[in-house]
């Protein structure tokens, strides 16, 4: 079997300050396949956005990765020199941000800085950076695409510039594109576009997607894999289906009743209880625990290794093995 | 564009004929004449040179008599030494405008460098000495710093000759002018880069594999600028009038010395040419400020 694209591999990453580290990723583990989806979902501060950054090495000051690889094409780009590593970036593996309406430099045209990407890695000239400039606009949907070349980011909407965004992430046919969010700052007719409009893209060019969000439903349909963060851990691994109908950690049991239903309108949501864990001291046992229902002493003390429950699905979580001994123990006396 | 800087220029006209007529009337105001000293001429003599320069008449009549002959570009002549104004006005200027343009130039390359290095290095120790020094730079005033460049390079070491006729080295001058522009600069800029550098598009443009040297000077630096070209305006200004300080300590013959000893002597004629010329000055260069600006940043329009 081939190796897969993008393997991170024990992942710790974490930012250096007055008040102590803080550690934003500790230990994550995943591998992407060529042209999969990868959906990575948790609340603000889980690691999702430091992840994707730590992949492409722009961490902000003072961030750093402290331990672990990450493997593209079997290459530790964690240790390539950093000229290397910027023939990577936008060519190789490219990235979307939340905010489309900050993410653009306000000074320059979009044609501009579509064609900047194009001429960093291409031999391709002015006019034929224009020509390819001009070719992504229309295929990321926006109208008017020769107008747009000349125009300043400021003229535009919200899901324009997002498909600016994304107009300038692909225009060198990158193997993998990250999606940090690219719906969050937008209305909601404009987030189905927006996300149909990767999906269809994905088809066209087959690029693998890594798609973080904080809302697990709105990733639902396209992904091949969701990972569940908690304060930079992985908690629960699986196909969307097994995470959505069949969740084994209790944080994940907590977003999902998070997610407003269609069929209980009236009901008011539940939202988990407690608040996001202090990255500066993390606890020895499980990160969840303090505001887990279910919390045991073993979850107080010892981390909780991520075991199988089936093919498609891994979850960290003490419950599973306590009920996986219960239900050992069970057979053994029947 | 066009209609605008039209616009801005009629507009420019109301301000300088203000700027005129208050000037003239508070100086007329002004007790005291061009001949009255304590060794005054004889009231005949003096009556017979009121008359010679129509100041024997009502101040309204003066007034427009002075704005009509102004029309013909006529400035008239100094009453203290009877040259032409426009000429005064001329050779004076080019010594001053020399002066002010290099030190723009210095405190802008310099302000805009340094601040650019203390926002890149920020917290280590050129971070620290940049700063400290432009603390010390704007505290200090200008005839304090430009009397211990004298003292220093001029007295003590010997580099620079004292300015005179013969000897006209601008570098002691235009250090002791720049020095506060450029502080005031590099304090700016450090702020605004760093503002810049924390922008989601800095993040985009390294995304994308831009080099980042790249990032700083095309996709930071711009952004920076917007708010330094702001201060380019009042700048001018500083230079100009600031220069004043400058000129007399190093003894200069600039404009801003033919400018006080003017209105020591009542020199009417000079006050005006000097006042006129000054407005026109600032105002030209308020307006060149403002479409700077908008090469800068797209989002100013002007309609």
């Amino acid at each position: 079997m081939s190796q897969p694209l993008l393997q991170v591999k024990n992942l710790h990453t974490m930012f250096p300050t007055e008040s102590g580290e803080v550690r934003a990723v500790n230990g994550i583990n995943f591998s992407l396949e060529r042209g999969k989806v990868l959906g990575i979902v948790g609340e603000s501060g889980s690691g999702k956005s430091v992840t994707a950054y730590s992949i492409l090495r722009i961490l902000d000051n003072p961030g750093r990765i402290t331990q672990g690889e990450i493997l593209f094409e079997e290459t530790d780009i964690t240790k390539l020199p950093r000229n290397q590593m910027r023939q990577i970036r936008g060519s190789k593996i490219s990235i979307i941000f939340q905010d489309p309406m900050t993410s653009l430099n306000p000074v320059y045209t979009v044609g501009n800085q579509l064609m900047e990407a194009i001429r960093l890695h291409t031999s391709r000239n002015r006019q034929q950076a224009q020509e390819r400039a001009l070719e992504m606009l229309e295929l990321v949907g926006v109208n008017e695409p020769k107008k747009r070349l000349k125009q300043y980011p400021y003229q535009l909407s919200g899901g324009m510039r997002q498909r600016v965004m994304i107009a300038m992430a692909l225009a060198c046919e990158p193997d993998i594109l990250i999606a940090d969010e690219p719906t969050t700052a937008l209305d909601v007719t404009i987030q189905a576009q927006i996300l149909e409009l990767m999906q269809e893209l994905k088809n066209k060019l087959g690029m693998a997607i890594i798609m973080i969000t904080h809302d697990l439903g709105v990733i639902a349909e396209m992904c091949d894999e969701i990972i569940v963060m908690y304060a930079g851990r992985v908690c629960e691994r699986g196909t969307a289906d097994e995470i959505f109908y069949n969740p084994r950690h209790e944080y994940t049991k907590g977003l999902l009743r998070s997610i407003p239903k269609m069929t209980t309108t009236k009901e008011r949501l539940t939202p988990i209880g407690g608040s996001p864990v202090d990255l500066l001291n993390m606890p020895k046992g499980c990160a969840f625990a303090a505001r887990c229902d279910r919390a045991m002493k073993i979850c107080l003390t010892e981390q909780p290794e991520e075991i199988e429950i089936n093919p498609d699905h891994r979850a960290a979580c003490w419950v599973n093995v306590k009920e996986g001994a219960l239900a050992q123990g069970g057979q053994n006396n029947g | 564009m066009l209609k605008y800087s039209v616009k801005r220029i009629l507009l420019a006209i109301v301000t300088i004929f203000i700027i005129a007529a208050i000037t003239f009337f508070a100086m007329n105001a002004i007790p005291g004449g061009p001949f009255a000293k304590e060794k005054a001429p004889e009231p005949r003599v003096q009556a017979v040179l009121e008359a010679r320069y129509g100041l024997n008449k009502p101040v309204g009549e003066q007034f427009i008599m002075y704005l009509t002959n102004l029309l013909r570009g006529d400035f008239g002549v100094s009453l203290k030494t009877g040259r032409e104004i426009s000429q005064t006005i001329s050779t004076s200027f080019s010594v001053s405008a020399t002066l002010g343009a290099m030190a723009i130039v210095v405190a802008l390359v310099f302000g805009l460098l340094l601040g650019s290095i203390a926002a890149l290095m920020r917290g280590k120790w050129p971070d620290r000495t940049i700063i400290f020094f432009t603390i010390l730079f704007v505290s200090v005033p200008s005839f304090i710093l430009a009397t211990l460049l004298l003292l220093i390079f001029s007295h003590g070491l010997g580099w620079f000759q004292v300015w005179s006729v013969t000897e006209t080295n601008y570098t002691l001058p235009v250090i002791a002018l720049a020095l506060y522009p450029m502080s005031y600069i590099t304090r700016l800029t450090k702020s605004s880069m760093l503002d810049v550098l924390g922008q989601d598009y800095i993040r985009t443009a390294r995304a994308k594999g831009v080099r980042e040297q790249l990032v700083i000077a095309k996709h930071a630096l711009r952004n920076a600028l917007i708010p330094v070209i702001t201060y380019v305006g009042p700048l001018t200004a500083y230079i100009l009038t600031g220069s004043l300080v400058v000129e007399t300590v190093f003894g200069i013959g600039g404009l801003g010395t033919h400018f006080v000893s003017a209105i020591n002597n009542r020199d009417y004629p000079l006050v005006m040419g000097t006042t006129i010329f000054l407005a026109t000055l600032m105002v030209i260069m308020t307006l060149v400020s403002d479409l700077l600006y908008k090469a800068i940043d797209p989002k100013i329009t002007f309609d």
